[in-house]
This record gives structure tokens, C-alpha cells and sequence, in this order.
């Protein structure tokens, strides 16, 4: 535990370090899709937890995100809306308005989003593959509907002018944050319950786990990182709307699962990775060929291809180790 | 006699309007080997799983040890020792057969002898001691029968529910499960076993009851089935 500890505040403290010379030396782009990258692998990291680890397929990751998103820019944004008993716009002045509230806004933004996990799954999780597929696609649309529907928020026009507190470091201090504790979860009896789970849930449950309990605690632990990614998304774009968390966001992280390999996280990372750059590297495909959009053709080709080629993913379900490494060098036999 | 450790008292159960088993009662007394044979949907696994919380019986009651059952849930009544071993193997194909021990042991609170219990399994079960690292989906039928049978084991079973052991299993290894049935049984395990091949089922047991569309046909100590000419007739194939 304490090495856990080390190692974390060392990340930290690299990606402190990481953050000042991106902002000094390098192009606002290619940080800005840094930043990206970093938001796609806490939220790919997190929905493995659900649909690797524990095998249930959950498609309203967007849903959490967008209740993230919004919880955290109550804290911290002004919000402006027409009051129509009074006939006039008034302004509600933020609670947190320093940066220093950047952090609690972005955990209670985690924390309602887990709460939400809760509520939804402890009525879902009682079903199973597809149904549950589409009863957590229907939590996500309920939440864009409602946001849209609301007006002191911005409704369908969106919440304009959140202050650009994401940046590097926050965003990579919960990369670290995330891949650590999914790392730690993964190897424990928690974890190895989960993947039992998703192997045979009967035989989890004759085995003595308590297999529903199980599940929503992945499920709430998913939906917390979710929150958290959305309120960095929010903070880093500036601008939320409801669109920015429909259901082809949930389907976009589901897809840099499926890529990296469903069950493994080194899979989920650079299934993030490859997804959010890819389509920004394609961009200079596009200029040299002359042919305007065909990155989005070339885009769905490597994945079309990669499924086809290796449909287990990426990773498959192996992570990235030493002995993964020194297994594929030449010349070596593999471990037995 | 003792008070038996597992009594089933009037037990119906339904599939919707589908009544699958009708005034079951039942005893499983300490020490024992006790077998259920009968037909395909006869409802051996139903009672089974009504045992174990997996179904709810809407009248009687389920008692384990003096204690009624009927409405603990399954990963609860691990704990207090009552264990199945499901159908089909059901072992996690994607963990190694050791993972897949350790998970047997997930309800268990004595963590130090643990280590102790996988050695022992892994001697009664040489086989699995070779294959630890391998995956579980990886192992032959048989391996995978006694991967689930080793796996039940690691939590410590007082009675052990063992559902269709024999189920697509070449007659030789079908021996060597039921070796294992006897071994497990001498090491102190009470069990319950839902079978088929009624046989070596019969051959295996102290007592056994035969059930019929859902309700107890006959029932009597083993030896005394394996010369009814009912059951000859309609479970072992003699005239």
C-alpha cells in the first residue's frame, strides 16, 4: 500500500512536470489532443471495470459523464438563465469560484454519477447481455433529455462558459488515479470476484459471491470515474450540451474496449489512445490525398480490418508486463 | 438417528404455470451419499437448486441443519456449508485452474489454511496440480469435472450438492469422478447427488430416491434399488 502510495505522488508529480513543458514548448493542438487522450482512458479504464472485468455490457457511460459534467459546472460556472416569474435573466454566482474548487466540483460531480450508478443499477443488473445493453442505453437518453429540458442549465442550447480549469495535470493526476486503483481492484479478491462473475455468474454465485452486490459496486465505481471524466471534458471544452454526451459517446467508449481487448486495461488505454488521435493523425491523410473526408472512410477501415484480423482486440484480455515483454522478444523461449 | 443435515419438507416449486416439483420431501442424514435418479425433467436439478436458493418452493420449507433455509440466498448458505457443484461444470474457462480454486475459496474467512487446502486438493487431484497455470476452458471434460468438483471443496462444504457429474463424460473418467465421489465423501463430506446414469450412481450411494415428473416415486437404500425390478426396468436397462 504504501509503494502504491510512492508510485502515485511520483506520477504526480511527472505529469506536473509534463504539464508545465506541454504548455511551454509544445502546440496548443497536440495538447489539447493529449488532454483528450486522457479523458478517453478514464473512461475507457473505468467502463472495462464494468464490461471487461464483470462482463456486463453497459452503454450509458455518456449518461454519467453528462451528470459529471453538469454537477461540476454548477460548482464552478456562473449559470444564466430567464426567470420567467420575474421576466428578467438572472445569474446564479458559483459556488466554487476559485480553482481551488476545481476538484471538489469534479468529485461531487463523480459523486452524483455514482449515486446514479446505484439507482440504475440495482434494478438493471438483474438483467443480462443485450437487455441490460439497452436499459442502460435508455439511462442515457433519459439524462440528455432531461438536461435538455432544463432550462436554468442551458436546455438543448447548452452550458456556456465553464473556466478552462481541466488541464494536463488534473486530467493525467486521474489517469494515474484510475489505472492504479483499477490495477490495485483487478488483482484482488474484488476483482478476481468480478471476473468470476463474468465467466459464469451461477457458479460465482454457488461459490459463495455475492454476484448482485458485486455488480453494482462495479457499476458504481465506473459511473464515479465517469462523472469525473465528464467534468474534466466540460472544464477542457468549455462548453457542454446535451449532445456532447449522446449515446454514440457511450457507443465511442464500448468501441476503444472492444479495440483494445474487453477485459484488459493496458487494452482500454491504448484503445483511448488510438481512437481520439487517430481520426486528428488521419487529418494529414486526408490534406495530402487531397480528398476531404476520407479520414472518416480510412478511420472505420482500420477498425473494420483490426476486427477482423484480431477480433479479440489489441490486448485480447493480457495486459502489457515484463513478462509479456520478455516473451515476445527474439531468440527467448516463453515462460512455462 | 440424528437430526438429518438437510430435510425437505413438502417442497413445490414452479416454472410459472409450470409445476416442476410437486410435494417433494426428502432427508440427506450426516455422512451420507445420497442419490437422485430420474428422466430427463424430472426435476433432479430443479430440487437442487431449490436447496440451494437458486428456486423458491412455495410451500414446506427447506431445512439445513435444523435451520430453514428457504429464503437465504445462495452465496450466503456457502458460508454455512452447503455447496453445489452446478451442472455442466460451470467452472470460469478463462481463469487458471488455480485462480479458479482460490475463487473456491472466496466466501472462506481463515485465509492461512487456504494454502494448505490447495495442496491438499491438488493431491487428491494430481491432474490439476500438473495443469495450474493453464486455463480452466483449456482442461478435457474430465479435468473440468473434477476443476469443479476441487473447486467446490475449497469452500469447505459440510454437504456437497453435486448436479449430473457424469453429464457427457467417457465411462472410464466416469469412474475416476466417482472414485473421487467416494474419496470426498470418506474425507467427511456429506453429499447430494443428481444423476442419469443410475448405475454407477446407485453403485456409489448409501440411499437414494427416484423421482418421476416432479414427485418421489420410490426411494430406499441403494442396494435395495439396484434389485427393484421398477427401477431395472425403467434406469438400468434390464428386463
Amino acid at each position: 500500500m504504501a509503494r502504491l502510495l510512492g508510485i502515485l505522488v511520483a506520477a504526480i508529480a511527472v505529469t506536473f512536470g509534463a504539464n508545465w513543458l506541454l504548455d511551454s514548448f509544445v502546440d496548443e493542438y497536440v495538447v489539447r489532443i493529449i488532454n483528450l487522450c486522457g479523458i478517453s482512458i478514464i473512461l475507457a479504464v473505468s467502463l472495462n471495470v464494468i464490461n471487461g472485468l464483470c462482463g456486463q455490457f453497459s452503454l450509458g457511460h455518456a449518461g454519467f459523464m453528462a451528470i459529471g459534467a453538469y454537477v461540476s459546472a454548477y460548482f464552478t460556472t456562473t449559470l444564466r438563465y430567464f426567470d420567467e416569474a420575474a421576466t428578467k435573466y438572472v445569474a446564479i454566482e458559483p459556488m466554487f469560484a476559485s480553482e481551488w474548487g476545481f476538484v471538489p466540483a469534479l468529485l461531487a460531480g463523480g459523486l452524483v454519477a455514482a449515486a446514479a450508478g446505484a439507482v440504475v443499477g440495482i434494478p438493471t443488473l438483474r438483467l443480462k447481455g443485450d437487455y441490460l445493453a439497452i436499459a442502460t442505453l435508455g439511462f442515457g437518453e433519459i439524462v440528455t433529455i432531461m438536461i435538455t429540458n432544463f432550462e436554468k442549465v442551458g436546455g438543448a442550447n447548452g452550458l456556456p462558459g465553464l473556466p478552462p480549469y481541466s488541464n494536463t495535470f488534473w486530467i493525467f493526476s486521474f489517469v494515474v488515479l484510475v489505472i492504479m486503483l483499477s490495477w490495485t481492484l483487478q488483482r484482488s479478491t474484488f476483482g478476481r470476484a468480478l471476473i468470476a462473475i463474468r465467466e459464469n455468474e451461477l457458479a460465482a454465485e454457488v461459490m459463495g459471491i455475492p454476484a448482485s452486490r458485486l455488480k453494482v459496486m462495479a457499476f458504481i465505481y465506473g459511473a464515479f470515474f465517469a462523472g469525473v471524466a465528464g467534468g474534466l471534458l466540460g472544464h477542457l471544452l468549455q462548453t457542454i450540451s446535451p449532445a456532447t454526451f449522446n449515446f454514440m459517446k457511450s457507443i465511442e467508449v464500448v468501441v476503444m474496449l472492444v479495440l483494445g481487448g474487453l477485459g484488459s486495461m493496458t487494452g482500454a488505454v491504448v484503445g483511448a489512445i488510438v481512437l481520439t488521435a487517430l481520426p486528428e493523425a488521419l487529418r494529414d491523410v486526408e490534406s495530402g490525398l487531397g480528398l476531404p473526408g476520407i479520414r472518416m472512410v480510412v478511420y472505420s477501415l482500420v477498425l473494420i480490418l483490426l476486427m477482423i484480423f484480431r477480433p479479440q482486440g489489441i490486448f485480447g484480455q493480457k495486459e502489457l508486463s515484463l513478462k509479456l515483454l520478455a516473451r515476445l522478444l527474439p531468440g527467448k523461449k516463453g515462460d512455462k | 438417528m440424528a437430526e438429518p443435515i438437510l430435510e425437505l419438507n413438502d417442497i413445490n416449486v414452479y416454472y410459472g404455470a409450470i409445476h416442476a416439483l410437486k410435494n417433494i420431501s426428502l432427508s440427506v442424514n450426516e455422512g451420507e451419499v445420497v442419490t437422485l435418479i430420474g428422466a430427463n425433467g424430472a426435476g433432479k436439478t430443479t430440487t437442487l437448486a431449490t436447496v440451494c436458493g437458486l428456486m423458491r418452493s412455495r410451500t414446506g420449507a427447506v431445512k439445513y441443519r435444523g435451520k430453514d433455509i428457504g429464503s437465504a440466498p445462495t452465496h450466503g448458505l456457502v458460508k454455512e456449508g452447503l455447496v453445489m457443484a452446478p451442472e455442466g461444470r460451470g467452472i470460469f474457462p478463462n481463469l487458471s485452474v488455480e485462480e479458479n480454486l482460490r475463487i473456491g475459496a472466496y466466501a472462506r474467512t481463515d485465509k492461512s489454511d487456504i494454502e494448505a487446502d490447495l495442496k491438499h486438493k491438488f493431491e487428491i487431484f494430481p491432474r490439476l496440480h500438473e495443469r495450474r497455470r493453464q486455463k480452466g476452458g483449456t482442461l478435457s471434460g474430465g479435468e473440468q469435472q473434477m476443476l469443479a468438483i476441487a473447486r467446490s471443496l475449497m469452500s469447505q462444504p459440510k454437504l456437497l450438492l453435486l448436479d449430473e457429474p457424469s453429464l457427457g463424460l467417457a465411462p472410464l473418467i466416469v469412474q475416476t469422478i466417482f472414485q473421487t465421489v467416494d474419496q470426498v465423501n470418506r474425507e467427511g463430506v456429506t453429499i447430494l447427488l443428481v444423476e442419469q446414469n443410475a448405475r454407477i450412481a446407485l453403485k456409489h450411494s448409501h440411499r437414494a430416491y427416484v423421482i418421476e415428473s416432479g414427485e418421489i416415486g420410490i426411494e430406499g437404500t441403494s442396494a435395495e434399488l439396484l434389485d427393484d425390478p421398477r427401477v431395472k426396468a425403467a434406469y438400468l436397462g434390464e428386463a
